[in-house]
């Protein structure tokens, strides 16, 4: 793992972050009857170097927020503030420059690359929207550096996608993404839709990038292991919302968020060892829709937890009360009124792989 | 279409097994790459043209159905090649007589050779249904391209009125448009057939173009930064014009078809144009002494529609991936 | 022995080639008993719990070879009518995808139901009454009143509860669950897990989950058959083979894996992708990505040897891959 670099300064900085699709009714004039509310209201920073891994289970708006990080939607309102410009207030030349510097990586390999267009042209196509960062001689040789440096044979530079399997064709979707060298790579579930062998090398080589090329992640994925191998810092969210964020270790560790730890104890761990002794949280219900929210906190239907203050009063994004004045991993921001520590991830009769 | 020799790959192989079976047909070769890796995937680029093109190639259908095609085509661009007299040139005289040497058709209600006029016929059957094949074919794949790629108000007007003219019966239309026009050129039923074909096109071209426009390579691409113009061009035509072309070769025999409904009906061409429809509508009022005056128009205009449909068929055959 | 399979074979013939989906799977099932399959794409898990369920597509593929044994009598000799009858009665599959497995236009009730109407002769009301008591008891909330809603009206963790529920309506001997849960999310993939499991406990059911995911193997299964490239590479109770695998494959699988109690160094990734199966490789259909490969790998196919009283390893070297580390 490339070391934490946390610097000061944040290169991309999240405030605010709302996202509604409208509900619509009518055939030739539509009428807005309501939304949903995808994103609603999310913050967040991330460093440069750093990894900020965003877990949550579907429809909670990851998607969502990583779409409008790269422009592939319009924020309702909030700001997203690359090296302190906003960059959802951008339009025309200046949104281009920003669009260089932030690429995304999808989920499924198999939809994510055009099947009329070599591997050559696929790779190449950002030097053709963005003709300033090679000129045209250069091109070929770049693109087949770009195949090196992902880990596939550069004289398939001629072949189409469908002559790859799903972990290759990632990895041309990645080669892609580092075409322009940009600094940040959103990288939404990159992994999800490979097989489990090879999943980990194409983590690997998102984690040789990273240090080769000084990249920082938005690493969005379903899966709380992969998040946890890859990531620095962890937000974990809820329908539309960030309910809990910190270091990796202080999330995983020592979550104060019910859900975060109900998320954490359902994840089955491969370890038969580990059934009889490990307290598993089962939620009961469903997530509530997004086009209909419950009032105050957004978990309290699904908490065992839940008081009346929970419906009347939206927890704040904050370091709690009760751990403000201590140092300790639990110090991190968790958005519940009955934030309490609770491990629920079995760590003792492990061998301590951090290094 | 780039011609390539035909090699079985892991890569198609699923073909005809439900999606249920995991079978890893595609994962044929290493990821290491460096010395011995000898197995890597085939050269030969292969794309849904290449394959298409080959799986035509192998289709009797096609091979038929384009051979009937390029024939009429050669006849109608030269059709003194074959028939070197003037299906202009009669002599009442020979009125509904039958073959004779020279004149292996005989000759119609007016003494014009039969075959003579069948020949020049082809000609006017092939400009109106390319001529309105191409029209319906333009016209509708870029309004209703468009209309899917930008979506919005425009989309609803269009597909209000593409409702709109679905509702128009065709036969009926023509006769209360046609009916005024006086012109004797192809043009005006070409026009018509273009005014009501469109809507069908730019339907199908619309819906391609939205499904298209979801896969996440265009999303890819205007997360580069790609243009409205990149992304139509380079991405969504390529992956969404083949059911277009499919329905388009279909409707081109319905064309040819709908001119020869319209001449027999007295709307559609006039003489001295000749066409198919109009000597099977003068035909039909002698046919109990001159059938064959009517046998070789009507043989010939069925021969043609069959042809593009069949050959639609056999485009739609290896053009659409739900079969691949 | 509730089920046993025996040196079943399956290929899949295709105009580009003959696919060899399954190559001599052999393993049981007892009543109570969990047996989790455990393989990625293309290792045959899925074709095998087809072939032993009799809804294999024939053609393209074909048995060409072993037993089925249920309840002592081989499933394969059975003409389809006597075939019909154990399937849903005796035994039931869950798939994946519960939305594409439900009929849209079929009330939920509807469609439990009518496994009683078919099968037991049961008029539209008892059925009825019966379907809202298999909704209980796969606790969907307010199942009276929901017996009426479609599929669509479900969530997916709901939807995958009615499969499960169509599932158990005969109190079938034997379950096969083709990856359940894996299109749900984890917090509703641990409700529907232990829902499964308590169900079939009390029913005294057996169970074959095939999943790819070893996490979900670790938390539900008994003993655990490891398939790759249509063979059984390793078969084990479930405590032996996470502690020590036998087998270069598990052993790679296993250390590949991204932990959730701890940061970790870089993953082992095993080597290179599956096998194409109209082209195996000669000798162990691992050897092309295994870090022990011997001569002797890439010549001959490496029997399923006994290590010990109810474990196997198809590895010549499987004494080494016990002691050894994946580095």
């Amino acid at each position: 793992m490339p070391a934490m670099t946390k610097t000061a300064e944040p290169i991309l900085e999240v405030t605010g972050l709302v996202k509604h699709y409208p509900l619509t009714q009518g055939i030739l004039f539509k009428k807005q009857v309501g939304a949903v509310r995808a994103v609603d209201g999310v913050d967040f920073a991330l460093g440069a170097g750093e990894t900020l891994g965003i877990v949550g289970e579907s429809g909670c708006g990851k998607s969502t927020v990583a779409k409008m990080l790269v422009n592939l939607e319009k924020p309702t309102a909030g700001t997203i503030k690359y090296k302190g410009e906003d960059i959802t207030k951008m339009s025309g030349r200046a949104l281009k420059a920003v669009r260089r510097n932030i690429q995304m990586v999808f989920q499924d390999p198999y939809t994510s690359l055009n099947p009329r267009m070599t591997v050559g042209d696929i790779i190449g196509e950002p030097y053709e929207i963005h003709p300033e960062v090679a000129p045209k001689g250069d091109r070929r040789q770049k693109v087949q550096d770009l195949l090196d440096v992902v880990g596939l044979n550069p004289e398939y530079i001629n072949r189409y996608p469908h002559q790859f399997s799903g972990g290759q064709r990632q990895r041309i979707g990645i080669a892609r993404g580092l075409a322009l060298r940009p600094e940040i790579i959103v990288a939404d579930e990159p992994v999800s839709a490979l097989d489990v062998s090879v999943q980990a090398q194409v983590i690997n080589l998102l984690d040789r990038l990273q240090s080769e090329f000084d990249l920082s992640y938005v690493f969005i994925a379903h899966d709380l292991s992969i998040v946890r191998h890859i990531s620095d810092r962890v937000g974990v969210m809820y329908l539309g919302r960030i309910v809990e964020i910190g270091r990796d270790a202080e999330i995983y560790d020592h979550p104060t968020h019910p859900y975060t730890q109900a998320l954490l104890s359902a994840v089955p761990v491969p370890d038969p060892e580990a059934r009889e002794h490990r307290e598993r949280i089962i939620l009961t219900g469903d997530v509530p829709s997004p086009a209909n929210p419950p009032s105050g906190c957004r978990f309290r239907t699904r908490c065992w937890k839940a008081q009346e203050r929970c419906e009347l009063e939206v927890p704040l994004l904050a370091v709690p009360a009760e751990f403000r004045l201590t140092t300790d991993p639990t110090a991190h921001d968790s958005a519940c009124h009955f934030a309490e520590e609770k491990h629920v991830v079995p760590t003792d009769d492990l061998d301590d792989g951090v290094k | 279409m780039p011609e390539q020799p035909y090699e079985p790959e892991g890569a198609i192989a699923a073909t005809g097994m439900g999606g249920a079976m995991d079978l890893a047909m595609s994962e044929a070769e290493t990821l290491e790459k460096g010395p011995g890796d000898g197995n890597g995937p085939s050269d030969k680029p292969r794309s849904l043209w290449s394959d298409a093109w080959l799986d035509l190639r192998r289709n009797p259908v096609f091979i038929i159905s384009s051979l009937v095609i390029l024939f009429l085509v050669v006849i109608s661009i030269w059709p003194s090649a074959i028939a070197s007299g003037n299906p202009l040139k009669c002599d009442l005289a020979n009125a509904q007589k039958g073959s004779a040497p020279g004149h292996p058709f005989g000759y119609d209600g007016q003494g014009c050779d039969v075959y003579t006029r069948t020949v020049y016929g082809a000609r006017t059957s092939v400009t109106v249904g390319v001529c309105a094949t191409l029209g319906v074919a333009i016209l509708g794949s870029v309004l209703g391209g468009l209309a899917g790629f930008f979506g919005g108000i425009w989309d609803s007007v269009l597909s209000r009125i593409t409702d709109v003219f679905f509702a128009i019966p065709v036969v009926l239309g023509g006769l209360v448009l046609l009916s005024v026009v006086t012109s004797s050129t192809v043009w005006p039923v070409i026009g018509f057939m273009v005014l009501l074909g469109w809507p069908q096109i730019s339907r199908i071209a619309r819906g391609s173009v939205i499904t298209a426009k979801q896969n996440d390579y265009v999303q890819a691409a205007r997360a580069l930064g790609a243009s409205n113009s990149r992304m139509l061009l380079r991405h969504i035509t390529p992956n969404a014009v083949a059911p277009v072309i499919v329905v388009a070769t279909i409707a081109l025999g319905t064309y040819i078809a709908l001119e020869a409904t319209l001449s027999y009906l007295g709307v559609g061409l006039k003489p001295p144009t000749v066409s198919w429809g109009i000597d099977i509508s003068s035909a039909s009022v002698y046919v109990r002494n001159a059938p064959h005056a009517l046998l070789w128009p009507s043989g010939a205009l069925a021969v043609t529609v069959l042809a593009f449909i069949m050959l639609g068929d056999a485009v739609r055959d290896a053009l659409d991936p739900k079969l691949r | 022995m509730l089920l046993e399979v025996r040196d079943l074979h399956v290929e899949f013939r295709t105009r580009d080639g003959v696919a060899k989906a399954v190559n001599g799977v052999t393993y049981s099932v007892d009543a109570g008993e969990t047996l989790a399959v455990l393989g990625e794409s293309g290792s045959g898990k899925s074709v095998t719990a087809q072939a032993v369920m009799g809804i294999l597509d024939t053609p393209p593929g074909k048995i060409t070879g072993g037993e089925i044994l249920f309840q002592g009598k081989d499933l394969l000799t059975f003409k389809e009518e006597e075939r019909r009858k154990v399937r849903g009665a005796q035994m039931a599959m869950i798939f994946q995808d519960a939305l594409s497995s439900l009929n849209p236009v079929l009330s939920v009730g509807d469609q439990l139901g009518e496994m009683f109407t078919v099968h037991r002769g049961l008029s539209r009301k008892d059925a009825r009454t019966k379907a809202v008591e298999l909704m209980d008891r796969v606790r969907i909330p307010a199942a009276s009143q929901r017996v009426r809603d479609y599929p669509h009206q479900f969530s997916g963790g709901m939807r995958q509860r009615i499969m499960i529920a169509m599932a158990l309506a005969l109190e079938p001997a034997l379950i096969i669950a083709d990856e359940p849960t894996t299109a749900l999310d984890v917090t509703v993939q641990a409700q529907v897990m232990d829902l499964l499991a308590e169900l079939q406990r009390e029913l005294n059911m057996g169970l074959i989950l095939i999943t790819h995911d070893l996490g979900v193997v670790a938390d539900v299964a008994d003993k655990i058959a490891v398939m790759y490239a249509g063979r059984i590479v390793e078969s084990a109770p479930v405590h032996d083979i996470y502690k020590a695998p036998a087998h270069p494959y598990t052993k790679g699988l296993l250390e590949s894996i991204p932990r959730l109690d701890q940061k970790g160094r870089e993953l082992y990734a095993i080597k290179g992708l599956p096998p194409n199966l109209m082209n195996i490789p000669p000798g162990c259909a691992f050897n092309p990505r295994c870090p022990m490969a011997q001569d002797i790998c890439r010549t001959d196919v490496p029997p399923l040897a006994e290590v010990d009283e109810d474990r196997r390893s198809a590895c010549y070297f499987w004494r080494e891959t016990l002691d050894a580390r994946n580095d």
